[in-house]
């Protein structure tokens, strides 16, 4: 094991996790096949033997989930992970937060460590919700006297005050969110490892959050952040790591690791229009219907990820219901590729209602006329929703990616700043019309 | 930095995280540092069971008296099972409390890994938690069924000779860690091999005919008298009816047997445990 210097607080060494293709189906199997693949072995052995091979799965069967990872935190230092999903970043909080080993490999870490890697991890939904704060507390490692003196804190940071006797099953999705994640937020290791717990709850909430988790960077507590919010990475990290294939291919400043990030995703993210198998977000909890596709298509339906300025957008949006429903509206967002929420199109505000059923997938043409969009990269983001309040049935997190394209072809970057690029029609003003303009006004 | 700080860094604790290989130390003194968690896993489970059931803590008094009842009637009088004579009620209620209590901890032990593996797959503890709290989350219905016990005892006049019965509580823990022994072993191997939940239900209904619950052990001669207290509930059971009944013998070198029986169990059950820890979190 190699020194480390006093402010090294966390020092990760060629670390690697191997998981077994199929290590899930172990788990069905039964005793009595258990007790005859253990007959079976020696004979297997023999044969192996015999055949001159090495006993054992070969080689194939393996994923690295982690292969060969190094790098030093320092104290005090709020370090962001980001990456594809299967890039590794859950594999490796989970390795570092002892909750599975790795394979190869070691990692070092000093001082006490508190992991956010779900929130509510525990909440019991017979207890009340100040039964929950200490289970819940006692879960991520606090001492019962910890959550004594943050208590009030903590249901104060929720907003449940009315309800903290009240057994949380009967509490509405946000508020056990809220709550879950109070108790979380007021966890004070000597180092954070947190997992994408931002994403829950609903903006004012998610704003809060972010907030608390600024607190704690200030506070000088090391972090570690896995997210796929690039605005709170950038905001709370001052340096990065990018993960691809379970290594750490780029370790530098969030500014520039963001950046590289997001040409990579631009790149391979228009070819896919496939959804029905995209991570869904966090505040997703129900499976009744789900997205399958997603696309931007032009005159001919034919799928596209690029559009001309003042362009009509085509949406093409399809779903599958699992259930019969009714009631059903769609909603977007469109985004800029640093989170700027350009707008936000509910389908309840045009009394647009679907009724979806098992038999048939749901389609949907949804067109933006007269979007006169900056030309530059835009993000989508998908929703549907039964109920007006509560949380939504299904939710996609930029699937599509399409891009604006410059007014001048041959640009292939554009100049100044701003959401909108508006029609406009420029004329030299020549004498005479510089006297009506005079005259009118 | 502070003063206060730089002596806080100097005693922080460092981690090493590294591959698990053969056999893992128990790490008793982790264990002991989340105690505090023990105990609200405990009282989230009482708490939640007592709870639920409409019940409550009915069940832990009805259960164990339907037995001996069920008992009293098939043994003690239709088959007229020697009872050191004792009323045969009695005879079987002193060793249905310790076995409700053991069989209880076992199988709930031995489902509570995967019973709780969505804790196991998102937040470290030391996993000997799980199965530990289990059979102590048995105590308050044992607890419940004893104040039957004391009833019973006014009601036949039959008082504890001596002192002994201060020795209960060895006794019940020699049942605990037999249950946490077995449980450690059918916790960890459910976590692989499905179906292990059939066979404890099939091995406790041996196990208890294996055990003096509806007849006297003086059945047996020596040696296999002694040969018998391998199983340890054999030692926790006439311990039970010795410490509290105040008739016969002390069980002497029987419970010596049964002792060091239970605790070969409970250290094998840790080690296969600690051993099968690295593939919990993969599988469950």
């Amino acid at each position: 094991m190699r020194d480390i210097d006093r402010d090294t607080v966390i020092d990760v060494v060629k670390l690697s996790k191997r998981y077994r293709i199929g290590a899930l189906q172990i788990a069905d199997k039964s005793l009595g096949e258990g007790l005859v693949e253990a007959l079976i072995q020696p004979f297997r052995l023999v044969y192996s033997v015999v055949r001159r091979n090495r006993p054992g799965p070969s080689e194939d069967e393996f994923i690295w989930a982690l292969k060969d990872v190094s790098f030093q935190v320092q104290r005090g230092e709020v370090v962001g992970i980001i990456g594809h999903n299967g890039a590794g970043k859950s594999t490796l909080l989970k390795v570092l937060t002892r909750i599975t080993f790795p394979t190869e490999g070691y990692a070092r870490i000093r001082g006490r460590v508190g992991s956010l890697l779900e929130v509510g991890t525990g909440f019991q939904g017979m207890l009340t919700g100040r039964e929950n704060t200490y289970l819940n507390g006692a879960f991520l490692g606090m001492t019962k006297s910890e959550i004594d003196a943050k208590f009030d804190e903590i249901v104060e940071f929720s907003g449940v005050e009315k309800f903290i006797d009240t057994p949380v099953r009967h509490y509405s999705s946000g508020m056990y969110l809220r709550l879950a994640f109070a108790v979380a937020a007021h966890l004070e290791p000597d180092i954070l490892l947190v997992d994408e717990v931002l994403a829950v709850g609903d903006a004012a909430f998610q704003r809060k959050c972010l907030g608390k988790m600024k607190d704690v960077t200030y506070e000088g507590r090391t972090v570690l952040f896995v997210s796929h919010n690039m605005l709170a990475i950038q905001q709370l990290c001052e340096r990065a790591l990018l993960m691809e294939q379970g290594g750490v291919i780029m370790d530098n400043t969030a500014a520039s690791v963001i950046d590289t990030y997001l040409k990579m995703t631009d790149d391979d993210q228009g070819e896919t229009t496939d959804i029905a198998h995209a991570e869904r977000h966090p505040s997703v909890t129900r499976d009744d219907i789900r997205f399958t596709r997603f696309t931007l298509v032009d005159d001919e339906g034919i799928f596209t990820n690029r559009v001309k300025y003042g362009d009509t957008l085509r949406f093409y949006i399809e779903a599958r219901s699992k259930i019969e429903m009714d009631g059903l509206t769609i909603a977007m967002q469109i985004e800029t590729r640093d989170q700027f929420t350009v707008t936000t199109i509910l389908g309840e505000e045009y009394d647009v209602e679907y009724s979806a059923s098992p038999d048939e997938p749901l389609r949907v043409r949804l067109d933006l006329d007269h979007m006169t969009l900056r030309p530059g990269t835009y993000r989508v983001t998908i929703l549907a929703i039964r109920q007006r309040i509560g949380l939504p049935d299904d939710r996609v997190e930029n699937p599509l990616v399409f891009e604006v394209l410059p007014l001048r072809s041959e640009d292939s970057l554009t100049l100044g700043r701003g959401l909108l690029t508006p029609k406009v029609s420029w004329r030299a003003v020549t004498p005479e019309l510089a006297h009506s303009v005079t005259l009118e006004s | 930095m502070s003063a206060d700080a730089q002596q806080s860094h100097a005693t922080e604790r460092e981690i090493i995280i590294k591959p698990a290989q053969g056999w893992i130390p128990l790490d008793l003194r982790e264990l002991w540092d989340y105690r505090e968690l023990l105990f609200y896993m405990t009282w989230r489970d009482i708490t939640v069971r007592y709870k639920q059931t409409l019940m409550g803590a009915t069940w832990a008094i009805l259960q164990p008296v339907a037995n001996m009842v069920l008992f009293s009637i098939i043994f003690g009088r239709l088959a007229k099972m020697d009872s050191e004579g004792l009323p045969y009620p009695l005879f079987s209620y002193s060793a249905v409390l310790p076995w409700a209590f053991f069989s209880g901890g076992l199988s709930r032990s031995s489902g509570s890994l995967v019973g709780n593996s969505n804790l196991i797959k998102k937040v470290y503890f030391p996993r000997l938690v799980v199965p530990l709290s289990a059979v102590i989350t048995g105590l308050p219905d044992f607890g419940l069924a004893f104040l039957v016990v004391i009833g019973m005892m006014i009601y036949y006049g039959i008082y504890p000779a001596s002192l002994v019965v201060l020795l209960l509580p060895f006794f019940l823990l020699l049942a605990a860690i037999t249950a946490l022994g077995v449980g450690l072993w059918f916790s960890a191997m459910n976590v692989i091999y499905r179906d292990t939940r059939y066979i404890i239900s099939f091995l406790l209904r041996f196990w208890m005919y294996a055990t003096p619950v509806v007849y006297s052990s003086k059945v047996l001669d020596e040696p296999w008298r002694t040969l018998y207290a391998v199983n340890p509930m054999v030692g926790v059971i006439e311990g039970f009816r010795w410490a509290l009944l105040g008739q016969g013998d002390p069980p002497g070198f029987m419970l010596f047997v049964s002792t060091v029986a239970a605790l070969v169990i409970l250290i094998s059950g840790a080690y296969y445990f600690r051993r099968m820890e690295k593939i919990f979190a993969d599988l469950s």
